[in-house]
């Protein structure tokens, strides 16, 4: 039994981890109606860029944080300079991410090389928290933290700013936020901006767990794609559900069935898309 | 027998009742025109005859046979044809294909993988036929997208008659049309044989009044007037619809 | 003058074993062969019926392993070869019914679960599939007793089937049921006013396509005599993906260019450039942005720019407000 609890403390920050990658996809996708097939390549770059600023001398969270501002940096020139210029082309934005990410992995595979590079554990972090007798990671239980943290953060931004109000309205009325005057395009470039920074910032809080490797990110856009996906889009406690079931999904999939570890995953993703197909991608049919 | 018949229709998006305990009785042979200002529910209800909706309530029957759970892509071998307010035709072909396409669907050779379409002579002289009772077999070799507004509106047409409908579905013929272009459009209805009837949506009631027989009003989705040509126009209600807006 | 260049064309092609120089450059021409016959199918989906698969390397891997199990459980290659396009045929069914819930973006997506399905099998089910170390097979057919061993033996082969692929695909897109398929892809409600069943229409379509895709996933197998999960991986449904988009969907040479232009710079280029990833997915947000009609098009229209543009001012005609699409003067 300590082990499948261990699983689920796993699972659970896990799927704390998955929602720091998720909630931006799911953003992006809500907001501009387009899986982000880079998302996987930014998380993974986010957590290159950690390495190197581990590498430099900085301490984990101001590495963290940094390199979630240079993935969210360079997120914006992708938005600005690439995706505008197929404004309403959802297919071709797709097939722009999906070029963009391979670009994105193979610069990585250059600058960084081939072989896997871990992210220490942040020293206050080491070691085993005891609850009830049981030892858990103790930065596993951090991760949780940061996770609930960023979820209650994100959702104060969207309930309680008028930027959130501006994200709200063009993800649920995109025709009316226009009417009304809000400007959705820079709001494109804020969200993707924002999507693509969280993501950074999950692959560098994601390295002491992971580690940082060629192939992160054909791993983790699945899973966020999964997420979202059963989560349902643009909505944050969809994020929240669907991260851990996903988390629970891929663990102890892994450890009970791992021939089917992917079905496992993908067989409930494609239940809902096939379910439900108008309501996920696109706009209504006319 | 009533060659088109409508019973009870209702049909709601969500909480707006789009089309209200509609009832129709439709001749065979007659020119029966639906008017109503913007919103009354005409090309609903259109598409609902059609099949492309579901309605929630009522029947739609075609020369008595009832044919509201029949799939719309079988309506059109039943005998209803339709055009439509936007023009949707293949602009990338040329007229002669757009015609050919619609004479296609009705035969069996849709479902041939293998024999060349050009080679099709009956086919293809049937398709130059629909078009000359347009007057636009000159045109045949062209590009849709290189024609003028009112020949698509004329080939559209074409293609409706060439499916030898017992029913004829216009929606919104007029629009966009020249008053060159409109007076075509007009002769080419009144050429139609008494064969097909004619069921036609207008906004405009002017351009298409000494087409109707019977004129039906359709006004937020209920059936508020009906009537030979001379009762409706006469009614004080119509004035009222249409100036009220 | 278009049959003396078909002609020309097939001569060069049948010859190339001759003139190419070595057994390493033939190799490559069978590749481009085999991944024209991919394309070519793909193309039916996204040329012809609109419709955009990013899972269509999932059909093409469950060829290649279908038939590799099956020779290496002993099956001679015809029943192989057989029995992998029909587990090919009940898959691209599958495939078929559930991804056309979708329209547009949808369907996209459900292909891409699909995929990822087939590749999560290929690199999980390790007692099946031999997981990451993949399938191998230990001969090539020889049909009528001659060897494809040999490149330029394999290169014949391989361009016998690729004229096979190109002759039903011509015929296909000429014939009524094609032609009702641009239609289903260009005005599918209207199509479907018409009489069209334009699911069915789809749903064949698919099996059509999906078949080819399981001919080249043979080619392939025989070609590297050996099948591995990357096969089937993401990367791989966009690659033959970008052969079609890069090639021009609206026709049949834009898949054949396309792929000889991804397998010439994946194979030729990456002697010069390390790094064939980028470059692909450089190429492929470029043809989107840019020349999103395709290489083969876009070439075209280039083509005629640059003369209208080189032509002396005087005769050079002044444009209205926009120009307007010329009608074509034939020859």
């Amino acid at each position: 039994m300590n082990i499948s609890l261990l699983l689920a403390a796993n699972s659970i920050a896990f799927g704390g981890l998955l929602f720091l990658l998720s909630a931006g996809f799911a953003l992006i996708f809500g907001l501009m109606r387009i899986p982000n097939l880079t998302h996987g390549s930014l998380f993974m770059l986010g957590a290159y860029f950690g390495v190197s600023l581990i590498a430099l001398g900085m301490s984990f969270w101001p590495a963290a944080i940094l390199a979630a501002f240079g993935v969210a940096a360079f997120g914006g020139l992708v938005e600005r300079l690439l995706l505008r210029r197929l404004p309403g082309n959802e297919l071709a934005q797709v097939l722009v991410t999906l070029g963009l990410s391979f670009m994105i992995a193979d610069a990585c595979l250059m600058w960084w090389g081939g072989d896997p590079i871990s992210i220490e554990t942040p020293r206050a972090l080491r070691g085993a928290t005891f609850i009830a007798g049981l030892g858990f990671p103790t930065y596993r239980i951090a991760v949780i933290v940061v996770a609930v943290a960023f979820a209650a953060a994100l959702w104060g931004l969207l309930d309680r700013t008028r930027l959130g109000a501006m994200i709200r309205a063009g993800v649920d009325a995109p025709e009316m936020a226009r009417v009304v005057g809000i400007r959705v395009s820079r709001l494109f470039t804020i969200v993707f901006c924002l999507g693509a920074g969280l993501a950074g910032f999950a692959g560098v809080i994601g390295g002491p767990i992971l580690s940082v490797y060629p192939g992160l990110d054909q791993d983790m856009l699945p899973l966020a794609l999964v997420v979202v996906i059963l989560g349902g889009s643009g909505s944050l406690i969809g994020s929240v559900i669907g991260s851990f079931v996903v988390g629970f999904l891929y663990n102890f999939g892994q450890a009970m069935l791992p021939e089917l570890a992917y079905v496992v995953l993908f067989l409930p993703m494609l239940v809902v898309l096939v379910l439900r197909p108008q309501g996920l991608f696109g706009r209504a049919a006319p | 027998m009533t060659a088109l018949e409508v019973q009870g229709l209702d049909k709601s998006f969500g909480g707006l009742r789009v089309t209200s305990n509609v009832d129709l009785a439709i001749e065979p042979g007659e020119r029966r025109l639906i008017i109503g200002p913007n919103g009354a529910g005409k090309t609903t209800l259109f598409n609902l005859i059609t099949g492309e909706l579901r309605p929630d309530r009522g029947t739609v029957r075609l020369f008595e046979r009832d044919i509201t759970r029949v799939p719309s892509r079988r309506r059109a071998h039943l005998g209803i044809a339709r055009t439509y307010q936007i023009i949707t035709l293949f602009p990338g072909e040329t007229l002669l294909r757009n015609v050919v396409l619609s004479l296609l669907g009705l035969s069996r050779m849709r479902w041939n993988p293998v024999g060349r379409l050009e080679r099709q002579t009956a086919l293809i002289e049937h398709a130059h036929a629909a078009l000359a009772r347009v007057g636009l077999d000159h045109l045949a070799g062209r590009r849709l997208a290189q024609t003028a507004y009112g020949e698509r509106r004329r080939v559209e047409i074409a293609m409706a008659l060439a499916q030898a409908p017992k029913v004829l579905l216009l929606d919104e013929p007029f629009a966009g049309l020249s008053i060159d272009e409109r007076r075509d459009v007009r002769e080419l209805l009144a050429a139609i044989p008494r064969e097909v009837t004619i069921v036609m949506i207008e906004h405009d009631m002017d351009v298409a009044l000494d087409f109707a027989e019977r004129i039906t009003v359709l006004h937020f989705g209920e059936v508020v007037i009906e009537g030979t040509r001379a009762e409706v126009v006469a009614h004080p209600r119509t004035r009222e619809i249409y100036l009220g807006e | 003058m278009k049959r003396l260049a078909l002609a020309a064309a097939l001569v060069l092609l049948a010859t190339v074993p001759f003139w190419i120089g070595n057994s390493y450059y033939t190799n490559i021409a069978a590749q481009i062969l085999l991944y024209a016959v991919f394309a070519l199918g793909l193309n039916v989906l996204v040329g012809y019926a609109g419709l955009v698969s990013l899972g269509h390397a999932g059909l093409f891997g469950i060829a290649a392993y279908a038939g590799a199990l099956f020779i290496n459980a002993g099956a001679g290659h015809l029943l192989a070869i057989l029995g992998a396009l029909g587990v090919t045929l009940v898959a691209s069914a599958a495939f078929a019914v559930l991804a056309l819930r979708g329209t547009g973006l949808g369907f996209v997506m459900i292909t891409v679960a699909l995929g990822q399905i087939v590749w999560g099998v290929a690199y999980r089910w390790i007692s099946i599939t031999n997981g990451d170390n993949g399938v191998s097979v230990a001969t090539r057919p020889a049909p009528f007793g001659l060897s494809l061993a040999t490149a330029p033996g394999f290169y014949w082969a391989t361009l016998i089937v690729f004229l096979v692929t190109l002759g039903a695909i011509a015929v296909f897109a000429a014939s009524p049921f094609g032609t009702g398929l641009r239609g289903t892809r260009d005005q599918p409600r209207r199509m479907n006013a018409l009489g069209y069943n334009v699911w069915l229409i789809r749903f064949l379509s698919f099996l059509f396509s999906g078949l080819w895709s399981g001919v080249a996933g043979m080619l392939f197998l025989y070609y590297n005599q050996f099948v591995s999960p990357q096969v089937v991986a993401l990367t791989s449904s966009a690659e033959v993906l970008l052969m079609v988009i890069s090639g021009g969907t609206g026709t049949l040479l834009g898949p054949i260019a396309g792929a000889a232009l991804v397998v010439i710079m994946k194979n030729v280029a990456s002697a010069y450039i390390e790094r064939w990833n980028f470059v692909l997915g450089a190429i492929f947000v470029a043809i989107v942005i840019f020349m999103p009609e395709g290489l083969v098009p876009g070439s075209v229209r280039f083509w005629r720019w640059t003369r209208a543009w080189l032509r002396p001012r005087a005769s050079r005609p002044v444009p209205v407000i926009a120009p307007a699409p010329q009608p074509k003067k034939r020859a």
